[in-house]
């Protein structure tokens, strides 16, 4: 769409295909930061209602405009820097978790045809994308010379490492289903499908994706790396106004990201399930952007619901969960799933 | 021309990094400066067009490896590591080997003779997607060395178990 209007004024080759590009990671950045401000809104007011709060409520109504204070507040505020910190890594990490954060996007398709890059191997980019966030986390840790952080860090590289498989393994179902890396064509695998989602064939798969990406994204019940009651705020203790914000920006981009593989690869993307568009065909003409959002917004109210109702594991519990149990239900679900698929 | 400005940028970037973890006082510096190298290889791949090679590349070295060795270091006692000397007293003789091999790389280059194309062209892979055409040679015509890898690797594995079990 948007490349035709630019051909249309008369740029057109590689330049014109370019600036279609620029164009469309605005529009994607400008979007999902906008989601990633109003999510904090979104997880204190669920929250808030869950434990009967109203949570936010003073700026504008229901506190609507609470997000943007926040972010005018975190931007005006003094950036300390620790004076026994590396300086240049300790400036350089929350700029490399909003980059391996922000990353994983340039694969996500939004809705058909609506993709900054359609690669082949778009879920590979994205394992290689969120191995990277652990990055972020380490150097900041190591990189601020405090007792806090630096614990934080190690659990905080330990634990990712170690999802990180389960992660990978949950998701290898999905490709053997559909045989293909290209989240595009997962989504289009599960349309040949009656139920249209793989949620229902890969419940395995779905509930160990699931459970890994609350790991991955060290969000509640395994914010073990931040831990407010024994690590202060874990790894990010010695951060202040703005690169502070970078971290919390990384953690809820990185949380839409999961989301959005999940609801790409187990809930059909931007598509309705064949049986429900049969009974209600008018469905159809809703476009796909809105199931595919609808369904986003469910899994960040999941992440929240979570939060509100588990306490944090303890350390060695964590491992053990992610070690003993989600890898051996992961490789289970790989073994049934490959024999399904060769034997029907 | 776009690809061969990319090109001179990564074989510089590349040296360039090199020198830069070999050179670094600090462990740390090293491995952070090794990690951005691994990152440009990775695109080097992808300029021969192998995407799954170049995945791969981040996944299991970015991702996997180096953020071990980083575990390691930061755990080990880094105050004594920035004392010492970064170069061991032999530090010539590799420098002579390297020169060495570099002029016999470069001879080579100048001399080297295409082979005969085989089937998996640039074409034939874009058509069957990267994954699957490794994954197809890897599990028919390469099983053999490809079980010997796996086998040499759960050895591997055991080996660690045992070394962290005794105590």
């Amino acid at each position: 769409m948007i490349e035709s209007i630019i051909s249309s004024i008369g740029i057109g080759g590689f330049a014109g295909s370019m600036i279609a590009l620029l164009i469309k990671i605005a529009i994607v950045f400008g979007v999902v930061m906008l989601h990633v401000a109003y999510a904090t809104y979104f997880e204190r007011k669920v929250i808030g209602h869950i434990q009967m709060r109203l949570g936010p409520m003073t700026v504008g109504p229901h506190g609507i405009l609470q997000p943007v204070a926040d972010g005018i507040k975190s931007f005006f505020k003094e950036d300390v820097i620790p004076s026994g910190a590396d300086k240049a890594i300790f400036k350089l990490a929350p700029v490399v978790s909003v980059f391996a954060a922000l990353g994983c996007l340039a694969v996500v398709p939004f809705f058909d045809g609506f993709v900054l890059a359609n690669i082949n191997i778009g879920l590979l980019y994205i394992f290689a994308m969120s191995s990277l966030s652990a990055y972020g986390i380490v150097m900041a840790g190591w990189s601020s010379n405090s007792k806090y952080s630096f614990l934080g860090g190690l659990r905080s590289t330990a634990q990712v490492i170690s999802y990180e498989v389960a992660l990978g393994l949950s998701l290898v179902g999905v490709m053997i289903l559909s045989e293909s890396l290209n989240l595009t064509e997962i989504v289009n695998a599960q349309q040949k499908y009656w139920h249209g989602m793989f949620i229902i064939p890969q419940f395995l798969g779905a509930f160990v994706f699931m459970i890994a990406a609350f790991a991955e994204t060290n969000r509640a019940p395994f914010d073990l790396p931040e831990a407010e009651s024994e690590l202060v705020a874990g790894f990010f203790v010695e951060y202040s106004g703005m690169r502070f914000a970078l971290f919390y920006m990384a953690e809820y981009i990185g949380m839409l990201v999961m989301s959005s593989i999940s609801v790409l690869c187990f809930m059909g993307g931007w598509t309705l399930p064949p049986f429900i568009l049969e009974v209600f065909p008018s469905l159809a003409a809703v476009p796909g952007l809105v199931w595919f959002l609808f369904k986003i917004y469910f899994h960040v109210f999941v992440y929240y619901w979570i939060r509100s109702t588990l306490p944090r594991f303890r350390y060695d519990h964590l491992m053990s969960l992610g070690w003993k149990v989600l890898i051996p239900l992961a490789l289970i679900n790989i073994v049934i799933t490959a024999l399904v698929k060769y034997y029907c | 021309m776009t690809p061969k400005i990319f090109f001179i940028y990564f074989a510089i970037s590349m040296t360039f990094m090199s020198v830069m973890v070999i050179t670094r006082r600090n462990p740390v510096h090293s491995v952070l400066w090794m990690i951005g190298l691994f990152f440009h290889i990775a695109a080097v791949y992808l300029f021969l067009n192998a995407e799954f090679l170049a995945a791969v590349q981040i996944i299991l070295y970015a991702g996997a490896i180096m953020v071990l060795f980083l575990f390691v270091i930061m755990m080990l006692n880094l105050k004594e590591e920035v004392v010492a000397p970064r170069f061991i007293g032999e530090w010539p003789i590799g420098v002579a080997l390297g020169i060495a091999i570099i002029t016999m790389i470069i001879y080579s280059v100048f001399t080297i003779q295409p082979g005969p194309v085989g089937e998996h062209t640039i074409e034939a892979i874009q058509k069957t997607t990267h994954a699957k055409a490794i994954g197809s040679l890897l599990y028919t015509k390469y099983i053999f060395p490809f079980e010997i890898a796996s086998l040499v690797l759960l050895v591997a594995v055991v080996g660690a178990i045992v070394l962290a079990k005794k105590r």
